[in-house]
């Protein structure tokens, strides 16, 4: 092999090909351990920070469904590794590089924040280490760089945006605009917005924006009257989306507002009346009437010690995904093609409600429409069945 | 172009200017009497926004967080310059820098024990929770205009304190002319703990204002710290009238640029502290050259 470039045998030629066949003749030995050693599993997530409650509620139900299958996938025990990956981009390169080749997990569940996401992907994308994303929705990662190896069980940050757009549309709103943070969650829900509301009859002005994590909308919101408008949507998460909300209804414009789901995700009690009425789109909802809701809701509030939430819905179906591949191969994570088969057929019963996979490995769901109504998001209606993320430029599948 | 919203934004653009001018104010004494730049001063806009978020959830009250940040940045300040800056006047600029900056790093570290690192909003007195119509479709809080009063009356005290007071003029002499205040007897040790302590309340005081309309999170001075630079030296260094006049441009500046040249909107300030500088090299009311 090593000798087929150069045609003279040299001695780093003859080094490397006596190694690789020390290396052939342990294959059946490594094998056969990697079928009964327990899987190791990577968690990387924020364990600090901002986001540290979004990685608690994702391990909480990882670690359920595994419970739930009696502790083993597939056959196998189950090892879980936990890192914080701080949700800082800079340092996640050498935390997904630690988890892969250090503690040499078989599959790595990560993560939050979009930018730690692309670190991982980088890492991943070499290694072949079989990774499912429990939230970060940054749409590169399952559009133009979509890995084989790579699987979301979240969302894609076009799809609940793409949604509302197409519901503001069928409600007969001929003017929107799209007011976000300037980063890439930003333009790329402006995107799913602006594409669902021109489909469906309306008319995209402006994404008005502002450098994150920045909240002086003030001059963001002084524009709105003179846009003439009749429709306005927003992503904000977290306390941004909290200011936006208030700032919104104190400066009393006579434009509705509407917003990708995470704008009224977890911050109803602190926007209080300000939130009522507003509409939002997302793939899950609180009040989601399905028994598979019910059930899940009720068991992670036994084991966690609060409510469930979107991101606890991620985590359990990052879980759920995962089982469904171990299962198909009997633990054994070596048998790629039929690992890769049954995870890109899964269909899942997701509390979200039906879920499956897309051929760039993006997940398939419903995006609901939401309306805030007394301090809940209730669930009004489905926004889009069944919605793929378009997976522009994926090269795979 | 509306006129309406052009209103809107230069009420904007006052608000976001007076509120820059208080921290400002603060940055620019501290530099023109002890000749230190002091990196921490962002800081300690953040701990009065921590300050009124603390006191705002257990007490319910802004109206009780202003002057107990107030109070508590006097003390800070007396704190901070008798133990740590007064024995820096006479050390070069790197260790002025390395002090300063490792207050930051203290501060947020602090933050991050005592209240993590969340962001959270400050809500808005209840008071003046409610909006006047300012025009056809937008309606400005009520808050925001209470908050431009509050500036503009601690401007004016300022402006009376240095500019028409005994001690106002021994500050403005240890700024211009170090020597002659020590050779006149006057005891410098004194109007430079003064200084830093009022600098310090300024902080804090622009922290507590700003919570309710910024909410808080972790370094979130950082952002203000390098604006209220701006100000500072398009102002004229150690000058707080200065400070004064390019705050209120600044505010303008920038919020304007934001709503109709989004395009080039972080760009504008910086543009323009470039243009002023190279038409008055020591600011608009740099005294010194």
């Amino acid at each position: 092999m090593a000798n087929e470039k150069n045609a003279a045998v040299s001695r780093r030629g003859v080094l490397k090909g006596a190694a690789t066949l020390a290396a052939a003749s342990t294959v059946p030995t490594t094998w056969a351990i990697a079928k009964t050693r327990p899987l190791k599993i990577g968690l990387m997530l924020p364990y600090s920070g901002t986001y540290a409650k979004l990685g608690e509620n994702i391990t909480f139900a990882v670690e359920m469904l595994i419970a739930e299958k009696g502790g083993k996938l597939g056959g196998r025990e189950v090892e879980i590794v936990k890192l914080d990956d701080e949700s800082k981009p800079e340092l996640a390169p050498q935390n997904a590089d630690r988890l892969v080749k250090r503690d040499e997990v078989d599959v790595l569940i990560g993560t939050v924040h979009s930018g730690v996401q692309m670190g991982i992907h980088r890492v991943v994308r070499e290694s072949g280490t079989l990774t499912i994303i429990p939230n970060a929705g940054n749409v590169a990662i399952t559009r133009e760089l979509c890995a084989p190896n790579v699987y979301r069980a979240s969302f894609s940050n076009w799809q609940p945006a793409y949604g509302m757009g197409v519901a503001a549309g069928k409600k007969g709103y001929k003017k929107g605009i799209w007011v976000s943070w300037d980063y890439a969650a930003g333009s790329e829900s402006c995107d799913g917005f602006k594409q669902g509301l021109e489909e469906n009859g309306g008319k995209f002005i402006e994404f008005l924006k502002l450098p994150f994590p920045q909240t002086n909308f003030q001059p963001l919101l002084a524009q709105i009257p003179g846009l003439d408008v009749d429709i306005v949507g927003a992503f904000f998460a977290g306390g941004g989306a909290v200011q936006f909300v208030k700032e919104y209804a104190a400066a009393g414009l006579k434009v509705p507002l509407c917003g990708n789901g995470f704008l009224t995700e977890g911050t109803l009690q602190a926007q209080g009346e300000a939130a009522e009425g507003i509409e939002t789109a997302l793939h899950y909802g609180d009040g989601l009437d399905n028994p598979k809701n019910a059930a899940f809701r009720k068991a992670f509030k036994e084991k966690a010690g609060r409510e469930a939430d979107v991101y606890a819905v991620q985590g359990y179906d990052a879980a759920q995904l995962l089982a469904i591949g171990m299962e198909a191969v009997k633990g054994d994570l070596e048998d790629e093609e039929n690992l890769h088969n049954a995870l890109e057929s899964a269909k899942i019963d997701s509390p979200r409600g039906p879920m499956s996979m897309s051929p760039s490995h993006e997940v398939i769901h419903n995006i609901y429409l939401r309306k805030v109504t007394g301090g809940e998001n209730k669930v009004v209606g489905i926004a889009v069945e069944q919605l793929a993320d378009p997976g522009t430029g994926c090269k795979m599948g | 172009m509306d006129i309406a919203g052009l209103l809107a934004q230069l009420l904007n653009g006052l608000q976001y200017g007076l509120l820059l001018f208080l921290i400002a104010s603060g940055l620019t004494l501290v530099f023109g009497v002890m000749g230190i730049i002091n990196l921490a001063h962002g800081s300690l806009f953040m701990v009065g926004a921590y300050t009124a978020f603390i006191i705002t959830s257990a007490t319910g009250s802004l109206w009780i967080a202003l002057p107990a940040g107030i109070a508590g940045g006097i003390v800070l300040g007396i704190l901070l310059e008798r133990f740590l800056f007064r024995h820096f006047y006479e050390r070069e600029h790197l260790d002025q820098v390395l002090l300063t900056f490792a207050l930051i790093l203290l501060f947020e570290e602090g933050r991050s024990l005592l209240v993590g690192n969340d962001f959270y909003s400050v809500p808005i007195p209840a008071a003046l929770d409610f909006s006047i119509p300012i025009t056809e479709g937008f309606s400005y809080s009520a808050y925001r205009f209470a908050v431009i009063g509050i500036c503009l009356l601690v401007a004016l005290a300022m402006f009376l304190w240095i500019e028409r007071t005994r001690l106002g003029a021994k500050i403005r002499a240890a700024a211009e002319e170090p020597e002659m205040v020590d050779v006149l007897g006057i005891d410098a040790r004194r109007i430079h703990l003064t200084v830093f302590a009022v600098g310090t309340a300024l902080a804090l005081a622009a922290g507590v204002l700003a919570a309710p309309l910024y909410s808080v999170y972790p370094n979130m001075g950082d952002g203000f710290l390098i604006i209220s630079f701006v100000v500072v030296v398009i102002g004229g260094l150690g000058s707080v009238s200065g400070a004064f006049w390019s705050a209120l441009l600044i505010g303008l500046v920038d919020t304007l640029g934001k709503a109709y040249l989004p395009v080039v909107a972080g760009l504008s300030v910086y543009v323009l502290m470039a243009a002023v500088l190279l038409w008055r090299p020591s600011g608009l009311f740099g005294a010194r050259p």
